[in-house]
């Protein structure tokens, strides 16, 4: 090893696996949302890769990344509400519509970008935001305190989608007509209108994280940008056991796993290449299959609600 | 808040489900202070009627009065708004929710959740009927009496002073339901209305004022408690003469064909469910399994069925042991098992009557001949099985899952019964089931006794257990506390047995 390892590339290592955390959690705290409220949402890499391209594009066309996250998150809320109506409204299986909407998704951003677009094409997107006094902090400060907006945002929403769930009025209507919808209803909480709700708010989260890869980390678009991570994502929320805390957990671990993985590539350190490439997958799997247990999931996960057709 | 309900009137309701006419011109009335009970077999529209009043369903004709004024309550919001509570007999509880997060939930209009006020007014609201609760207690640590509780308080606490209260006993044990009496006496002392659906008919007579029958969807009576009786009722709630059903002959047990040395098991939760229990059943015995349930009766009927491993002692069938055999070995060796859960272990929903029927017996001659199954045998057998336990069907292809409970139960027992078992484990067999059809039941397993056949009743209606049991055995934490003649026992040392109190009872 010859002294390679040394801090800077430590540093490196933690400030990549702290960007590359971001589309994560943003799409695994919506998620979390959606599965708090009882509905299963398999599109969340569909929403993603729509929610890529918006991004992309409206900043490509407008030249401001900012209105790039904005049109991203309509998307994002109109790929939620498809959602909604599918698997709310008209009680489909939501695997089945899951799938539908994440092959939709794929689908129309390919065809549009090669429609508007056609090639590689770059555009200028979000710049890192040096915390002033703290990203001056030796080790700490390059590692924390010099990333983009949306960076932030990610984590910044851990505690407060956390504070929503757990101490708003509305958090409570979530996570009551996740476990038991019926007991909801009777007491004139709408079902049907929370599920809308958070599964907007999952569109949202989903596209805005599709978003950062294009515009926040990339600064391109190609096909299949989101390349699993919105699937990566769906199995934080179980990982995290579908709290704000666990997610940021999972994503930490995978994503630190992977900017190793990159790193060892890149500086070539003699560790075997394929090894490398699977290590997140497998430091994921293993997590699951290791705090594996249904006692946490929303007894109503993946129920389409009905009331009562006979007494 | 909304004005008391002073009188409330529902005035010729009438609900339609596809192809059942549900509630056909139902009037009731109830004034305020009043506990009114609706008293009616299964399926005679006792719920439909309150899920009407409470704004879950529409009527498709009739209205409600308040205070003669009419209303329309369209869903349980504007019922809850009227003052009107209701007690389903699923709880509407959120069991990861605490009691003051499922007492508020829905109430709460400010952006964040006021734990501290609410918390507050329950402990006025529990310490003004005498209620005993802990507010920041999760709901899945409750017992079921104690989640009932939750449910009454949920109600006052939206200022409800007309409650519903859907079957409420029939979880709890005879304590517990003491209790509720007491409680419910309490709040119509001090003004609430009541309106207690059941088909249980001592409490009926124990707690209402004024009794409505329903019998298919109509009212058939409306009568002042104190100017009827159990008889009567019964009778108006049937439509026929009852005959209780009473163990006769002599008790002349046989040979041994169950036995249980000492037998541990796990619950589903990795915690002892069964901590060395022996029992011995015999021909031609009937052996009452009294508890509270959750103190390893699943377990019991589990393990023998061989669904449940054991995790110490040994279970003899027939004379040979059992212990590590699998539930199909045991199924041969002749036990009969009405499982708890009828639908869904009982059988398989979707799969038609006569699959049902054959379930155990598929694969073996006259049903099956080298690899088929011989339809011919199999719908004659079938429709003489309907026949004879008189399971109400349109024809033999109906999905078992569609059929009403009491109607399963008879599929059920139709199979294992013409199994000619040894042993027969019967879970909770009556459970839910109105008087005909438990009437039916308890007949049947009398019958099987005489045959000597040994009977294992799982059971938490004390009244069921010592009218046909020849012994009772209480369960209580996985032990069994005792073993007793039926002539020596009674309602109350049972209870307190079931509560795990043994030297008074003794």
């Amino acid at each position: 090893m010859e002294g390679v390892v040394n801090s800077d590339i430590i540093i490196i290592i933690l400030a990549t696996g702290i960007r590359l955390a971001t589309p994560y959690l943003l799409a695994a705290l919506g998620e979390m949302f959606v599965q708090r409220s009882g509905v299963y949402n398999l599109g969340v890499e569909g929403i993603m890769m729509m929610g890529a391209f918006a991004g992309f594009y409206a900043t490509l066309q407008l030249g401001s990344p900012l209105l790039g996250i904005v049109i991203s998150l309509v998307i994002g809320a109109l790929m939620g509400l498809l959602m909604a109506l599918v698997s709310v409204t008209f009680k489909a299986e939501q695997g089945i519509s899951g799938i539908g909407l994440y092959m939709f998704g794929w689908g129309l951003s390919g065809l549009l970008f090669r429609l508007y677009v056609g090639g590689i094409t770059s555009v200028e997107g979000l710049k890192a935001i040096k915390i002033p006094f703290l990203s001056n902090i030796p080790f700490f400060g390059p590692v924390l305190f010099d990333h983009n907006g949306l960076v932030y945002t990610a984590f910044l929403l851990v505690p407060l989608t956390g504070f929503i769930l757990f101490k708003t009025s509305w958090g409570l209507n979530v996570r009551a007509v996740g476990n038991k919808p019926e007991a909801a209803d009777t007491l004139g909480v709408s079902v049907v209108r929370i599920r809308y709700q958070c599964l907007i708010v999952g569109g949202m989260l989903a596209a805005l994280a599709g978003a950062f890869l294009t515009i926040g980390q990339a600064n391109m678009y190609a096909d299949n940008i989101t390349a699993g991570r919105g699937f990566i994502a769906i199995a934080l929320v179980y990982f995290g056991r579908w709290s704000p805390w666990g997610i940021l957990l999972g994503s930490l671990l995978f994503s630190l796993a992977d900017s190793f993985q990159s790193m060892v590539q890149v500086l070539g350190i003699n560790f075997p290449y394929e090894l490398a490439v699977i290590l997140p997958y497998m430091v994921t799997i293993i997590a699951l299959a290791i705090s594996y247990g249904r006692v946490w999931a929303p007894a109503a996960l993946g129920k389409p609600f009905q009331r009562g057709t006979r007494g | 808040m909304a004005e008391n309900i002073e009188h409330l009137e529902m005035c010729g309701i009438t609900k339609r489900f596809p192809g059942v006419l549900s509630n056909n011109n139902v009037n009731l009335q109830i004034k305020t202070g009043e506990v009114l009970a609706i008293l009616g077999e299964n399926g005679a529209g006792k719920t439909t009627l309150m899920n009407i009043l409470y704004g879950l369903y529409q009527p498709d004709a009739g209205k409600i009065l308040i205070n003669g004024k009419p209303v329309n309550i369209n869903s349980p919001r504007e019922a809850i708004a009227l003052g009107i509570g209701m007690v389903h007999q699923h709880f509407m509880l959120v069991p990861t929710l605490t009691v003051c997060e499922n007492v508020i939930l829905g109430l709460s209009k400010s952006f964040l959740v006021d734990l501290k006020t609410a918390t507050q007014r329950i402990k006025e609201i529990t310490a003004t009927y005498g209620l005993a609760i802990n507010p920041d207690a999760y709901v899945w640590q409750l017992s079921v009496g104690e989640q009932q509780r939750v449910e009454i308080i949920k109600a006052l606490y939206r200022g409800a002073n007309l409650l519903i209260l859907d079957e409420p006993t029939a979880v709890l044990t005879p304590q517990e339901s003491n209790e509720l009496i007491e409680l419910l006496r309490n709040m119509s002392a001090q003004g609430n209305s009541i309106i207690l659906i059941s088909h249980k008919l001592h409490e009926v007579m124990a707690l209402s004022d004024r009794v409505t029958v329903l019998r298919d969807g109509e009212v058939c009576a409306d009568v002042l408690t104190r100017e009827t009786s159990q008889e009567a009722l019964a009778q108006l709630m049937v439509g026929r003469e009852m005959a209780a059903c009473q163990r006769g002959g002599t008790f002349s047990p046989g040979k041994t064909v169950l036995e249980f040395q000492d037998v541990y098991a796990q619950g589903d939760k990795e915690t002892e469910a069964l901590a060395g229990v022996s029992l011995t059943i015999r021909e031609g015995e009937i052996l009452g399994i009294a508890g509270v349930s959750g103190n390893g009766q699943k377990e019991l009927a589990e393990v023998i069925a061989g669904l449940r491993k054991v995790t110490e002692g040994k279970l003899y069938l027939n004379g040979k042991e059992s212990t590590k055999m699998s539930p199909a070995w045991i199924i041969q060796q002749g036990l009969g098992y009405i499982p708890e859960d009828r639908l869904h272990v009982g059988t398989i929903p979707s799969f038609s009557i006569w699959e049902n029927l054959i379930l155990k017996d598929h694969h073996l001659a006259p049903y099956a001949k080298h690899l088929l199954l011989q339809n011919q045998v199999i719908m004659s057998h079938s429709s003489s099985l309907v026949e004879k336990y008189g399971v109400k069907t349109p024809n033999l292809e109906t999905p078992t899952g569609k059929l009403s409970g009491g109607n399963i139960q008879r599929v059920i027992l139709a199979r294992e019964i013409t199994r000619s078992p040894v042993a027969l484990v019967a879970a909770y067999p009556t459970r839910g089931l109105d008087i005909g059809a438990t009437e039916y039941l308890h007949s049947k397993l009398l019958e099987a006794r005489s045959q000597g056949i040994g009977v294992l009743l799982i059971s938490e209606d004390l009244e069921e257990l010592l009218s046909i049991c020849d012994n009772i055995a209480v369960l209580y934490e996985g032990r069994v506390m005792q073993v007793m003649p039926v002539e020596e026992a009674n309602e109350r040392i049972l209870g307190l047995l079931m509560a795990g109190i043994a030297e008074e009872a003794s």
